[in-house]
């Protein structure tokens, strides 16, 4: 009982290193996240090359899978992007399947989360971010700071709109991945508070028990969700990097 | 007399399984369907709440940062928290009314066919 006291919810979060490395002072070690995030490219890659290997006219279910979560991802920049989002394909597919199977191999009991971690989800959103804001001041040079000033605003309003557009802009890296850290976090450590229920309420136990096997099933809907917000929301940055306004 | 009564037996067991099956089925469409609704709403509701409090963060540093530089505590930082509150409102309006995140007020940008049509439209401007 002591052992089950002393169990936190939050436990599941923490980072173990496996294999320490030092770089001068700084810490580059090799770590339970790093080990998934190695386990997601490789699932990822043997999913989609060993899917497509046989490549037959009728695809078998799991070269339906593959090509489905391609024409998935086609489809989505086509319909946001437009026909000048091709180039930037393979970014967009590359996050969607890695933040996906994060998420989905987070599921497995045991495993670790990445998503879960804020660093891992801020850097992806700040590439995005960066590499966005870098593909439209390539395309637009100097035409881009009229991003920040919508178009038939009088020049009085101006000193108060640019700085509210300009923090708007900047806010985007911080939803994008916030919203994504954010659910896994709160999905994983509701999983777990209701888990510790079970337990303790003895034979009462049975409802929290049925509220977890439901849980795990949102949980599920909000792993796809989530990959896909993340996706969505890419497309549309890289939409408005292309076309300003 | 023996076969009939498997027959029986049999056709039994197939009405079971039927009904079993339907049952099965069913509620979990249903169910799946609920949740995908709920886990959409939900993430909405999410968002609303994400974009509000980023913008109003984002509002926050770069006034501390100011007021760090010339210090000048803790004049931009207040003026900073009310234009993040500002930009809040902003990323949520714009959300809301499906402009996508675009900046600006362009109200021909409502739906995602018009949206298109804009991007054709720019893309060719820009050829």
């Amino acid at each position: 009982m002591a052992n089950v006291a002393k169990q936190s919810p939050l436990q599941q979060f923490e980072i173990k290193p496996l294999k320490e490395f030092f770089i001068g002072d700084v810490d580059v070690s090799f770590t339970n996240s790093s080990l998934m995030m190695v386990i997601t490219i490789v699932a990822v890659s043997v999913f989609l090359i060993v899917g497509m290997r046989r490549q037959s006219t009728v695809p078998g279910r799991w070269q339906s899978i593959a090509e489905l979560s391609y024409m998935f991802i086609a489809n989505l920049v086509k319909d946001t992007v437009g026909p000048g989002g091709r180039p930037y394909f393979p970014f967009i597919f590359t996050i969607f399947m890695f933040v996906l199977f994060g998420n989905l191999l987070g599921m497995i009991p045991y495993s670790y989360t990445f998503t879960s971690q804020i660093i891992v989800t801020f850097v992806l959103a700040l590439v995005v971010f960066l590499g966005v804001t870098i593909i439209a001041i390539i395309k637009h040079k100097w035409h881009f700071l009229t991003f920040f000033m919508p178009p038939g605003v009088s020049l009085f309003m101006a000193p108060l709109l640019v700085p509210i557009e300009i923090i708007s802009y900047l806010s985007r890296p911080i939803s994008l991945s916030v919203r994504l850290f954010a659910n896994m976090l709160a999905g994983h450590t509701l999983l777990k508070v209701f888990a510790g229920f079970v337990f303790a309420l003895g034979v009462a136990g049975v409802a929290p028990w049925l509220f977890i096997v439901a849980l795990t099933g949102l949980e599920f809907v909000i792993a796809f969700l989530q990959a896909f917000v993340f996706a969505i929301l890419t497309c549309l940055y890289l939409n408005d990097a292309l076309h300003l306004h | 007399m023996n076969s009939k009564h498997d027959n029986d037996q049999i056709n039994a067991l197939s009405a079971k399984l039927k009904d079993a099956r339907r049952l099965h089925q069913d509620p979990t469409r249903n169910v799946s369907e609920k949740e995908d609704k709920k886990g959409g709403a939900l993430s909405l509701a999410f968002r609303v709440g994400v974009e509000l409090v980023s913008a109003v963060a984002v509002g926050f540093g770069i006034g501390w940062l100011i007021d760090q530089q010339f210090d000048t505590k803790p004049w931009f930082m207040l003026v900073f928290l009310i234009l993040g509150g500002a930009a809040g409102i902003l990323n949520v309006f714009r959300m809301a009314r499906g402009f996508g995140y675009a900046v600006g007020y362009d109200e021909t940008k409502n739906g995602q066919t018009d949206q298109k049509d804009i991007n054709k439209d720019t893309d060719k401007n820009f050829k």
